[in-house]
């Protein structure tokens, strides 16, 4: 993902630049705030290990090898900002130095790979990874997800940015001065390498690392993970994020009633017989036309069980709208009361069984 | 025993970059031309042609620019076979295969057609390939007759010209310094991995292998940084970077740095 020169225009180049100044400008002075002396020594020396992990050979799946950026590790271990000056050394000494990236497009780089690559990084982490304990598995699973989205995000930037160059620098006859494939080829071929290939290398060494350090170096993973202690045993999670995740459902119900025809497959006998649903039910099928009578089957058991509220609206309520959003009231608020019960019963059980057992062996 | 491949490879990519800091070392020691120039002539003048490549609309110029980088690399005694192994031929390669579909679905007008599959090639594909790979060929090897002409603490210390701050020209030093302490630590570590590997590993094993050893590489690096931190506080280090510049510019420094400034802006003039 290394843009070298001459793929993206000068003007490009000098937006990607601008583009990631401010966020270099941020992040040196948060973490300077933050480590005041100590920054040079740890930037510089995550930039080196950032620079050597990007030469390590990973074992993929299927017998090949394959390279990883090391964004997703350094998001989890440094924090964003520090992570951002980490890759951004790390992708100039690489540029100048090695020759993989232009020194023109190091901006772009930067911005791709560093800059995106690090937020992405960073927030998919935190926020799969909740208030998990250091050591739960949780975290390995956040950290692999966390490197791939991020690795994908990067890819879809410069995917972008080639994609944009023959729209806008071309000559009179319409030759590309850049990258000359438009964004339906390149977004394509740079998205299949990277969803598979260097986003699997990526999971393989976030996630890897991760679960290295869990046992071997928690102190490295307590800076994205503040609110845990060192050596905690791992917990129940906080469900406050699924019950918050569940409302914002909830509220999204009526976004249904904007949805036009019935759902594939969801049809009743009625709608055989009926025309205008019919034609619908041709229409979602490819122009198939449905069969000339009602199946048997769907004749025979169509009638065994007549739901209360038929087609989300009781016959009590006549607006077909209110009677939808009831139900989504209704179905959710029955499925999460059974939950509740289901959890508080199998707690009463346990607890009166362990009761029954203390009880025995005391006897004893 | 086994020799699995992973770190075979990881290990020969290690050595490689170990014997390229070694030979632009010895290259940038060398009596040529741009060896004599001061770094910050070659640090404002090279990327200026970088530039002028990548802003210009005719092909002509482009490869001017290519022939005038060659002539360079023979002035200074820059062997052209290093050019060739180091980025000729892998820009070629890389560009080449991504530039190669272009000459078909670029739209224009057609010049030939293929005999059996009737794609046709076009002129504007041609020209858009041609582009792409002249372009790179040029800015890589413009760049790296920088690197192998100048040492790296030079460059560096050239950068502070371009104003960059000097906390992150220190960083950029440190970090250069530090990558061949890690380069050989990570060969450490895949060594003693390979003379312990015996059998046929896991794909499983094998990635597990591989992931530890970065994590072990991370600590190693945390721990690095705490000792050197205290080593530069009992040296009296306050948190203010601070270089020494002893570079003098003299006649033929600045003779050499209005040439190519003067080229450069002529080619982005006859390049437009």
């Amino acid at each position: 993902m290394h843009i070298p020169d001459g793929y993206l225009s000068p003007v490009t180049c000098i937006t990607l630049y601008a583009g990631a100044t401010p966020f270099w400008w941020v992040a040196v002075r948060r973490v300077k705030r933050a480590l005041n002396t100590r920054l040079i020594p740890l930037i510089s020396l995550f930039s080196a290990f950032s620079f050597v992990v990007m030469m390590f050979n990973l074992p993929l799946p299927g017998g090949t090898t394959g390279h990883a950026l090391g964004v997703g590790i350094a998001a989890i271990v440094l924090g964003p900002w520090a992570s951002i000056l980490a890759i951004s050394t790390a992708l100039l000494i690489q540029a100048v130095f090695f020759g993989d990236g232009g020194i023109t497009a190091l901006g772009a780089n930067c911005f791709n790979m560093a800059i995106v690559g690090s937020l992405v990084a960073y927030g998919v982490y935190r926020v799969l990874a909740g208030r998990a304990a250091i050591t739960a598995k949780r975290r390995v699973v956040a950290a692999g997800i966390a490197g791939y989205v991020a690795i994908n995000a990067a890819a879809l930037c410069a995917a972008t940015e080639f994609g944009l160059q023959p729209h806008f620098f071309h000559d009179a006859s319409g030759t590309p001065l850049y990258a000359p494939y438009p964004l339906s080829i390149a977004i394509p071929a740079m998205m299949i390498g990277h969803l598979t290939f260097a986003g699997i290398a990526e999971v393989i060494l976030s996630a890897g690392v991760v679960a290295y350090l869990q046992h071997s170096n928690q102190a490295l993973l307590q800076l994205t993970a503040p609110e845990q202690t060192l050596g905690a045993v791992p917990r129940r999670g906080d469900r406050r994020p699924l019950w918050l995740g569940l409302a914002a459902l909830l509220l999204l119900t009526p976004l249904g009633i904007r949805a036009v025809g019935t759902a594939w497959g969801e049809w009743g006998a009625r709608d055989f017989a009926d025309p205008q649903a019919r034609r619908q039910i041709a229409e979602a099928s490819r122009r198939q036309a449905p069969p000339a009578h009602i199946p048997s089957g769907l004749q025979l058991w169509s009638g065994v069980w007549t739901a209360p509220f038929p087609d989300y609206a009781p016959p009590i309520v006549r607006n077909q709208s209110f009677g939808y959003l009831l139900c989504g009231m209704f179905g959710a608020g029955f499925i999460v009361l059974t939950g509740v019960l289901a959890t508080w019963s199998s707690t009463l059980l346990l607890r009166h069984k362990r009761k029954h057992l203390e009880a025995s062996e005391g006897a004893r | 025993m086994k020799h699995e491949a992973f770190l075979q490879r990881s290990l020969q990519t290690f050595v490689r970059a170990l014997g390229r800091a070694l030979e632009s070392e010895e290259l940038s020691q060398v009596d040529g031309l741009l060896q004599r120039l001061d770094p910050r002539v070659k640090v404002i003048g090279l990327p200026a042609l970088i530039l002028a490549a990548a802003v210009s609309h005719r092909l002509a110029m482009v490869a001017a620019i290519f022939l005038f980088s060659v002539l360079l690399a023979m002035l200074s005694q820059i062997p052209l076979s290093t050019l060739a192994t180091r980025i000729w031929l892998a820009a070629l390669l890389f560009t080449g295969v991504i530039a190669f579909p272009a000459i078909f679905t670029t739209p224009g007008q057609a010049i030939y057609r293929l005999p059996v599959l009737g794609w046709a090639v076009t002129l504007q594909g041609c020209r858009s390939a041609l582009f792409l790979i002249g372009r790179t060929e040029t800015a890589a090897t413009l760049s790296l007759l920088l690197v192998l002409s100048t040492p790296w603490s030079h460059i560096l210390k050239a950068l502070r010209s371009l104003r960059i701050p000097t906390v992150l020209v220190v960083i950029f030093s440190m970090t250069y310094r530090y990558i061949f302490l890690l380069l050989a630590t990570a060969r450490d570590l895949f060594e003693a991995r390979q003379s312990r590997a015996v059998g046929n590993l896991t794909g499983r094993e094998r990635r597990r292998m591989a992931a530890s050893t970065a994590g072990a590489l991370m600590g190693k690096s945390y721990q690095l940084s705490q000792e050197v931190y205290l080593a530069m506080q009992s040296r009296g280090f306050t948190g203010e970077a601070r270089v020494l510049s002893d570079f003098a510019m003299r006649r033929r420094d600045y003779a050499g740095l209005a040439f190519l400034l003067a080229l450069s802006a002529t080619a982005l003039w006859w390049g437009r």
